[in-house]
């Protein structure tokens, strides 16, 4: 639904300031702590929470889908290069996931797509997307998964 | 300069006890200001609602000898050194900011309680610790005002742009800076000059102490109990619904370091 700052983590340092795709997060001019002024304009990208140092920014989501009791909070740990993702379901099932940080930094490595060769019928069919898997910086393949793991009655 | 108590120099004016009441009035206000801001926010009673939900979703039950090393790692790290602000010019700022304060007002009720007459003589390494606390705020706050507060850095608004939640900070430098010019025109003999600083440096006493229900003062006493709170949460496994830290390869991710919030 939108962004919410808990006030007592958040000092005010501007990351979610400068990082909001929408430039709805601002600082208060009461008690110069980030808020965002316009929640009906959020699209819950999570740039900002993944930018908080101070993890002080959470997302309420939307009643229907996400009803009460649920939590999605993250982790930045720019010294491994992870975000780690914690789902906290209201019947308290909690699903936790580590994905590698792919941000680049600002105004580098800006990809000269022009300049690039073509890709082959070969590529174009191919699952992967561009980069892929060498941009991941990971060693080897993508990981893959088994069709006999697949749930049975879904056909791919 | 540097040897002057300038308090002593307040006798040929006023009894010594009007400035302690003051001094006395000035804490009072402290506790009166922080006591009517935590019943408007509630922000206390949502403290220990947080503290009380971290309990039930705690993994590990602390003994009260690891709850005290939490805390005492948290008061030497965290609070201490301001951790929270990272590494870089705002933590450095703010922990000159901090000390300076600290030094000063210490220093500032010495010199008011042990040593209030002009006949007193005051020992030469207060009188300086009251100056050079003076200078360190002045140096820590000034830098934050002109060019580290996130409304210059983040969101490019003038420096001279004032808003309500510059009220501590300008009146915390008001402050120092008058408190310092007021020694300074009393040491030189400048007498008109020293009552004017003394009138400033009065009424921003009277701004600091007396707006903290308008102002963020109250931040020094909020800010280490929320920084307690979340390291108990990470020891205790509840870590505020937060994910563990990662157990990831080496390989995993670029990693790039945060970049100062500027890009506006």
């Amino acid at each position: 639904m939108s962004t919410f700052v808990y006030m007592t983590r958040c000092d005010g340092c501007g990351h979610c300031v400068d990082i909001c795709p929408s430039d709805i997060m601002h600082i208060d001019e009461t008690i110069r702590r980030a808020v965002n002024i316009e929640p009906n304009f959020c699209w819950e990208c999570y740039s900002c929470v993944k930018a908080c140092p101070n993890h002080a920014i959470d997302v309420r989501g939307y009643a229907d889908f996400a009803p009460m009791g649920h939590s999605v909070r993250v982790r930045r740990e720019e010294e491994k290069g992870t975000i780690s993702w914690k789902i906290k379901f209201r019947n308290g099932n909690e699903k936790n996931f580590v994905s590698p940080i792919t941000t680049k930094p600002w105004g580098k490595f800006i990809p000269k797509l022009a300049e690039e060769a073509s890709p082959n019928q070969g590529e174009i069919n191919s699952q992967r997307l561009y980069t892929e898997p060498n941009g991941l910086n990971i060693d080897g393949d993508l990981p893959t998964i088994s069709k006999d793991t697949f749930k049975k009655g879904v056909y791919y | 300069m540097f040897y002057n108590n300038p308090f002593s120099g307040l006798t040929e004016l006023v009894s010594p006890l009007a400035v302690q009441g003051f001094t006395i009035l000035m804490v009072g206000l402290v506790a009166f200001g922080t006591l009517m801001d935590i019943i408007h926010k509630k922000n206390v009673k949502y403290f220990f609602n947080n503290a009380k939900k971290a309990k039930q979703n705690a993994k590990v039950v602390l003994s009260t000898g690891q709850r005290t090393s939490v805390i005492l790692k948290t008061v030497a790290h965290d609070i201490a050194t301001t951790a929270e602000l990272g590494r870089g010019k705002r933590r450095v700022a703010h922990v000159l900011g901090m000390y300076g304060t600290i030094i000063f007002w210490i220093t500032s009720a010495l010199l008011i309680f042990s040593f209030p007459t002009a006949g007193s003589t005051t020992p030469s390494a207060i009188t300086i610790m009251w100056h050079v606390g003076a200078i360190i705020t002045c140096v820590g706050g000034y830098w934050f005002w002109l060019f580290l507060r996130v409304d210059v850095l983040a969101e490019a608004h003038p420096w001279y742009r004032i808003i309500k939640a510059d009220l501590f900070v300008l009146a915390l430098l008001a402050c120092a800076t008058f408190g310092l010019a007021w020694s300074y025109t009393q040491f030189s003999g400048m007498i008109e000059l020293s009552y004017l600083f003394l009138v400033l440096y009065i009424t921003s006493n009277l701004v600091l102490f007396g707006g903290v229900y308008w102002s963020k003062f109250a931040h020094m006493f909020y800010k280490p109990g929320a920084a307690i709170q979340k390291n108990l949460a990470e020891a205790d496994g509840s870590r505020d619904n937060l994910p563990p830290l990662a157990d990831a390869p080496k390989q995993f991710g670029l990693g790039i370091k945060r970049e100062q919030p500027k890009h506006y």
